[in-house]
């Protein structure tokens, strides 16, 4: 049994809230580099220059490439042979309080749907806990902004929808999102599981590098596939037409019911940001 | 080639713009979002002066992050409009002439926008370090209390931005588009 201290996590949440607000990953940077030099429509190509030149100056100047720094979702991988010394939800709270105060961070989050006030320090995070072999932790962070995430969608399809079923919803949710949640986009998939599972899969897709496919080949090629259709739409970045609808479409799937074909679209901007760290 | 604005922008400068037209703005806008836009509605609806000058306005839909020592502003790129829907009506009816955000817009927006002459620019959604860098001032009227949405009076100069939705209710994000895909289909 390896005891680590609650700090620790408090440390590594709050320098990945710093850094993946203010530096993209290589994988999105290089996907969005190649794509602005195949774009053919001018002012598509124009934007994506502009969208190139924004999170150089973020590297430079180390300041956040958007102004909506999300909510905090963080992924905690943890050992099972690991015991935290503390209380680790307290512990990733701290990390994202002291993450978004210290990185002049935006402050999002409300206390209550419905009351909507302020909770001044972006916590609560969204927490996500996964128990696995081992005696380390691995902490992810995902800052998610919102105008992609209100684009998002979920269905529950019949199992004869089959494969044309999720094809058409996946279509029809980024056809229905167009220049809102700020194209080009990177669309997450969640497949099978029940009603919650395959939404939770679909922002887990999110945090897959965009230049790792899907491990089965079957579903690698249904994500190529499914961009390329996105890329047929005509959307365009910001919406104002052009071939750069979509960077890439990341799929996750689950077993499921005999009954049941659940599908959910997590949908995110180019800004799109998760940084991890092993304790 | 870019037009160049100067706030205010009145009615008739605004019904010049056609959607699609590049421009730069300079001069004073205001900032707001959801709660102050629906604070703005409330105060129209008890009669009240409102805490900036409707008259002639450009409303920049954004919620910045806090400005580092020696900054204006933090990174402040627009929001999606259609949250703002419910209330744009009501403003552009008293005098606002301008909106900026990023996003599609209800028929009601439109209906009044062609009935009052106002239009709506779209600045690029994601971009919010490179759109900070025109913004040269800062400085909160109204409603402190709600942090980044707060109302915020900026100096801007050559802030970009295009037109989406003329004050004819000709519309980019349909003609953009349609124009790529005949072209892409010759």
């Amino acid at each position: 049994m390896r005891e680590i201290d609650a700090l620790k996590i408090t440390q590594a949440v709050k320098k990945l809230c710093i850094e993946s607000n203010c530096h993209l990953s290589s994988d999105i940077k290089e996907r969005i580099e190649s794509f602005c030099e195949d774009e053919t429509w001018a002012q598509a190509k124009e934007i994506l220059e502009r969208i190139i030149e924004n999170y150089n100056i973020s590297d430079e100047n180390n300041q956040p490439v958007c102004q909506d720094t999300g909510v905090a979702c963080v992924f905690l991988k943890i050992g099972q042979d690991v015991h935290v010394k503390g209380d680790i939800t307290e512990a990733v709270n701290e990390g994202v309080r002291q993450g978004y105060e210290e990185g002049y961070l935006r402050k999002s989050v409300v206390r209550d749907p419905l009351d909507r006030v302020n909770t001044g320090d972006n916590t609560p995070a969204m927490l996500y806990f996964e128990i696995v072999p081992g005696d380390k932790i691995e902490v992810t962070v995902a800052p998610k902004g919102f105008g992609s995430e209100n684009m998002s969608k979920i269905a529950m399809l019949r199992p004869s929808d089959g494969l044309q079923g999720v094809k058409d919803f996946v279509i029809k949710s980024v056809e229905e999102a167009g220049p809102n949640p700020c194209p080009p986009i990177v669309v997450g998939v969640g497949i099978g599981g029940t009603f919650d599972k395959a939404a939770y899969l679909a922002k887990k897709a999110l945090i897959r590098p965009v230049d790792v496919s899907n491990e089965d080949p079957f579903y690698a090629n249904l994500e190529k596939e499914l961009l390329q259709e996105i890329n047929n739409l005509g959307i365009g970045p910001q919406g104002f037409g052009g071939k750069t609808t979509a960077l890439a479409v990341n799929i996750e799937k689950y077993p499921t019911h005999i009954a049941g074909l659940p599908v959910a679209v997590n949908i995110n901007c180019h800004v799109t940001r998760h940084g991890s760290e092993v304790i | 080639m870019a037009i160049s604005i100067k706030t205010p922008l009145s009615r008739e400068s605004a019904k010049k713009l056609k959607a699609g037209d590049s421009c730069l703005i300079s001069g004073v806008i205001y900032t707001a979002r959801d709660a102050a836009h629906k604070r703005l509605c409330e105060l129209i609806a008890q009669g009240k002066e409102l805490p900036l000058d409707i008259k002639d306005s450009i409303i920049y839909f954004v919620g910045p992050t806090p400005a580092k020592p020696g900054q204006a502003i933090g990174s402040a790129g627009p929001t999606t409009s259609y949250r703002m829907d419910a209330y744009s009506p009501d403003l552009i009816a008293i005098g606002q002439t301008g909106m900026i955000g990023k996003g599609k817009r209800g028929p009601e927006v439109i209906t009044a926008m062609k009935q009052y002459g106002a239009v709506y620019f779209g600045a690029i959604g994601g971009c919010g370090a490179l759109l900070s860098k025109c913004i040269k001032k800062a400085e909160v009227i109204a409603y402190d209390d709600l942090g980044a949405e707060a109302i915020r009076r900026l100096e801007v100069e050559d802030f970009p931005v295009i037109v989406i939705i003329d004050s004819n209710g000709n519309n980019l994000y349909e003609t953009g588009r349609e124009a790529y895909l005949a072209q892409k289909n010759k």
